[in-house]
């Protein structure tokens, strides 16, 4: 039983034996070897470079890159989303968290009976894989092309639904206000309300 | 027990063959062999309707086929049937496919804004059953939507499929018709009566039984998706009933709570309050830390170390009592219950933090501890005798359970009260007037047998003479007796010994064999051998100097009658508070030492049958301890250990105590005191808490509480002709202490007595008049 326990020793191999070998090296390129090498660098000097210099210059994306995320607005200003989370279900990292909340008369966000109270995205999560887009029933959700997207802590990088809402343009007002007048939000998603209506404006 | 013999039939199911007994539907046949019919409005509790049609089966008899296509949730199985469901009948699956699209029409394509997205029986069914296009090219019917169906339940008309589970449940199961189907065809819509909103303690129910979105509940309309759902399965805190549940948490709070199934107990029913009062833990300020009284009096935040200490050092210097309200946990009492004998060394303990006697603490210990009847008592019984009991307001499930024996063979249901309650009439009961007070007689010239059931409420204590004249008439006719109270770790609180004159496992205390077993698991030299007080008298004995210190867990003090000489006790000794958030009895504490709430420790609690309902935390990552714990530390402090560091150690011990087989204590005969006469503008009162009251438990539930009943004062048709009073008059009711002033109803009650609820809004009976049954007050008419 013993011997069989006893490390198995290979005495043919020790590795005091090993001895180094020199390489065998190829012969000398010369002079002629040396200017040809240098010349290649030198003749790119007077081609036209590709480098961006990022970050002082900025190339423009591809046309559909995937970037942050944007909450998009009903022309009239009212938010697309309405809180459904098929976002955040679709997500296969988890990054989307969303709450629903009623709208009231006094607090109408978005058309109909709903919309995201809470809205955040974890882009130390996201994979910018699109799939949210293609859940999103209203289109509220799309993405831009920013992708400058770094930052000094894990909490900034959790964005909020003010970072993700797209800014107000021409003719819309900025929510909560009432929908639009004799419109109902299936008129909303038919695109029959083309921008706000000065009744809307509460404030 | 007799076993009923049960005729089996087998019929064929796809090709295999199955025995099921006689009478029972196909599409149950079709699921005991696991293979799914798609169904709306089936729902094995409820009759069958066959009113969506989506069951569609292709059924043939001994070789003859029906001509078409038939609904399974209708037909009872035969000898010789042999059933193709969708999987191997073309025409079946044709047939469902064709209903799914019809639903379909007028169903919206509203799922992202729907709450019952994601667990939706018609979503589900559509993907499986149904066909992803439609043919369709019309326009959706529509209606104004949603509607306010009561404060709570909101109606969607357009997402309803018509299958009538929510308009049957109400009429069969809760027998509150409040919801029925209105119009035809195509309108055909559910709607509720003009004048009479969705008053119903069981509302809840339809909800979580609608197969499609239509009915959604206010608390929870938007707020989460079933992905989103921390679920544990949990028991019910609010009443003796004893309901399963489930908890669903999203980041920490609850946002919903569901019935759970649970055949023997509440069969997958619960009550409204049960499902919808649970914001009391997140929208009370808790308390976070401990808190200690300075030198000036001011109660400060303190550390753990700290508060445990002053804790031990008061508890140590005086005399001192424990008072633990009726809502601890079963293994939370018997903490209470092992710290009062071993740490204090006093059997001064009592849990029943309300009207109470010391006739029934002998009842309790005679007659009620370790009692063995169930629910199956009630289904079999051929009579049940209520006293002191109104289940529809205080034990809910039991209500259902009487009603569906009533609806299914007309259970014989009595009740003795001072007035004919909505419970009541719908339980066809036969209504035994008596003036507060005289209960006792009444119930002795019942005729009972061996298979009647005496259903006996905690109110039955608040009349002198009752609870002995129950024992007499359970001995006389060999009736069984439940004892249901209302909160929900009485019974448990019992058992656990949390009461004068028993120890753990209903060992009486003057028992000297019983001592001794409980000290040997204890590991203490001897226990207590004088019985405690109870809870009236420790407050008296605290105002005379004999008290001097209490620990006090879940009590409100103004729930007992003379609230008065409570606070004042509280005021005087130095008292430990063990509380979830601050109270009446924190602003008078020495030392104030936070606790769990129900759902974020385990634990379980004894229903009114003595059934343990364990549960788990549902709110994981709680950093709050059980008071069991604390105690714990508490006699850590002391330097007299208790050894109950978690919940798992006490349920071990609790086994380990195991059942007392030694002689029980025997009660005495109380006899009923005379009835006070009342003349002119003199009434007895009396009066129950409500099912939704102003109870703590309901805090912050608005949409609850909007469907609480009226608060009214019910007077009798006779004594209003007197007063010149109709319904609606307001009348003020008045003691030595206070007066309200309530609507008047007149009711069938009887003469000398006036109802009022105990503490309903604007009628907090105890608080504004001192007393809430048997006393009498006089009303005017204001």
């Amino acid at each position: 039983m013993s011997e069989q326990l006893e490390p198995l020793k290979k005495s043919e191999i020790s590795v005091n034996d090993i001895a180094y070998t020199q390489m065998e090296t190829g012969e000398s390129v010369g002079l002629l070897g040396h200017l040809k090498g240098f010349w290649i660098p030198f003749s790119k000097m007077f081609k036209k470079t590709l480098t961006v210099e990022y970050p002082e210059v900025k190339a423009p994306t591809a046309e559909r890159f995937h970037g942050r995320h944007q909450l998009n607005r009903h022309p009239d200003g009212l938010e697309k989303c309405i809180g459904c989370e098929l976002c955040a279900w679709a997500c296969p990292a988890d990054a989307i968290y969303v709450e629903g909340a009623n709208n009231t008369p006094e607090n109408q966000m978005s058309p109909g009976e709903r919309y995201g109270k809470v809205y955040q995205i974890n882009y130390l999560r996201c994979v910018f894989c699109g799939l949210c887009i293609e859940a999103c029933p209203t289109r509220a959700l799309t993405m831009t092309n920013e992708y400058e997207l770094a930052d000094e802590s894990r909490a900034k990088l959790i964005f909020e639904k003010e970072d993700l809402l797209a800014p107000l343009r021409q003719g819309m007002l900025m929510p909560p206000h009432p929908m639009y007048p004799d419109m109902d939000d299936s008129n909303y998603y038919k695109g029959d309300v083309k921008q706000s209506h000065p009744s809307q404006d509460v404030k | 027990m007799t076993t009923e013999v049960v005729d089996m039939i087998t019929v064929v199911v796809d090709g295999f063959e199955v025995s099921v007994p006689k009478g029972t539907l196909v599409i149950r046949a079709a699921e005991k062999l696991g293979i799914q019919i798609p169904r709306f409005c089936d729902h094995p509790l409820l009759d069958p309707v066959g009113a969506c049609r989506q069951c569609l089966v292709d059924i043939e008899i001994n070789g003859r086929a029906f001509p078409k296509p038939q609904a399974s949730c209708t037909i009872p199985v035969e000898p010789g049937m042999i059933v193709k469901t969708q999987l191997t009948s073309p025409v079946a699956e044709k047939a469902q496919r064709g209903v799914m699209e019809l639903l379909l029409i007028n169903h919206p394509l509203d799922c992202p804004v729907c709450d019952k997205g994601g667990e939706c029986p018609l979503q589900n069914q559509a993907m499986s059953n149904g066909q992803g296009e439609t043919r369709f090219e019309g326009v959706k019917r529509t209606f104004q939507k949603p509607i306010n169906i009561s404060s709570q339940v909101l109606l969607d008309r357009e997402r309803c499929v018509l299958c009538a589970r929510c308009t049957r449940f109400s009429e069969q199961i809760a027998s509150d018709p409040f919801i029925t189907l209105n119009e035809r065809g195509a309108l055909q819509q559910v709607g509720i009566y003009e004048n009479k909103p969705f008053e119903s303690y069981f509302s809840g129910n339809t909800v979580q039984i609608c197969p499609v979105g239509a009915l959604t509940g206010a608390a929870y309309r938007f707020r989460a998706r079933p992905f989103d759902l921390v679920s544990t399965p949990s028991a019910c805190e609010h009443c003796a009933s004893g309901c399963d549940m489930r908890t669903d948490v999203r980041r920490g709070k609850t946002l919903r709570r569901l019935a759970g199934d649970d055949s023997t107990v509440n069969e997958e029913w619960n009550c409204d309050k049960g499902r919808w009062a649970f914001k009391y833990v997140t929208s009370v300020e808790r308390l976070t830390t401990p808190m200690v009284r300075n030198s000036s009096g001011e109660l400060v935040a303190a550390s753990w170390p700290e508060a445990l200490a002053a804790a031990a050092k008061g508890l140590k210097a005086s005399k001192a009592a424990v008072l633990v309200g009726g809502r601890a946990t079963y293994e939370d009492a018997y903490g209470y219950s092992k710290f009062a004998r071993v740490a204090l060394g006093t059997n001064d303990i009592d849990f029943r933090s309300r009207l109470s006697s010391n006739e029934e603490r002998e009842f309790l210990a005679a007659r009620v501890v370790g009692s063995t009847t169930t629910y199956l008592d009630i289904d079999r019984a051929d009579h049940v005798l209520l006293v002191g009991f109104e289940p529809e307001e205080e034990s809910p499930i039991v209500f259902l359970r009487l009603n569906k024996q009533v609806r299914k063979r007309a259970l014989k249901v009595t009740a003795i009260a001072t007035k004919l309650s909505i419970g009541v009439e719908k339980l066809k009961g036969e209504f035994v007037k008596v003036a507060p007070g005289a209960e006792a007689a009444a119930i002795t010239s019942q005729s009972l047998n061996a298979k009647s059931v005496i259903l006996v409420g905690e109110r039955a204590a608040e009349s002198a003479g009752v609870l002995s004249a129950v024992a007499a008439l359970a001995d006389s006719s060999s009736a069984k007796i439940a004892w249901i109270p209302r909160r929900a770790g009485e019974r448990g609180a019992l058992e656990a010994g949390a009461i004068g004159n028993l120890l753990p496992g209903g060992r009486p205390v003057t028992d000297a064999s019983a001592r001794v077993d409980i000290a040997a698991v204890w590991g203490t030299d001897s226990l207590p051998s004088a019985e405690g007080k109870s809870t009236q008298e420790i407050y008296a004995a605290t105002n005379a100097g004999e008290i001097g210190a209490l620990v006090v867990g879940g009590v409100d003090p103004l729930d007992g009658e003379n609230s008065q000489s409570a606070l004042a006790a509280l005021e005087k000794a130095f008292v430990v508070s063990l509380e979830i958030a601050s109270s009446a009895v924190t602003q008078h504490a020495d030392v104030v030492l936070p606790v769990a709430a129900v759902t974020e420790k385990s634990g379980s609690f004894l229903n009114w049958e003595g059934r343990p309902r364990s549960f788990d935390a549902a709110v994981q990552d709680s950093l709050n301890r059980s008071d069991l714990r604390i105690l714990s530390m508490i006699a850590e402090e002391m330097g007299t250990s208790i050894n109950l560091g978690t919940v798992s150690a006490a349920i071990k011990e609790i086994a380990s105590l195991g059942k007392w087989d030694g002689a029980r204590a025997s009660m005495s005969k109380v006899s009923a005191p005379a009835v006070p006469t009342v003349s002119g503008d003199q009434f007895i009162l009396t009066s129950w808490r409500r099912l939704l009251d102003l109870g703590t438990l309901q805090q912050g539930e608005e949409n609850l509480a909007g469907t609480a009943r009226a608060t009214v004062a019910v007077i009798s048709p006779k004594r209003a002709g007197a007063l010149g009073v109709v319904d609606g008059d307001k009348l003020k009711i008045s003691t030595s202490l206070g007066s309200v002033t309530l609507s008047a109803l007149v009711e069938d009650i009887h003469d000398d007595a006036l109802w009022a609820p105990r503490n309903s809004r604007g009628s907090q009976l105890l608080v504004n008049l001192g007393v809430a049954h048997g006393a009498v007050v006089s009303v005017v008419k204001a």
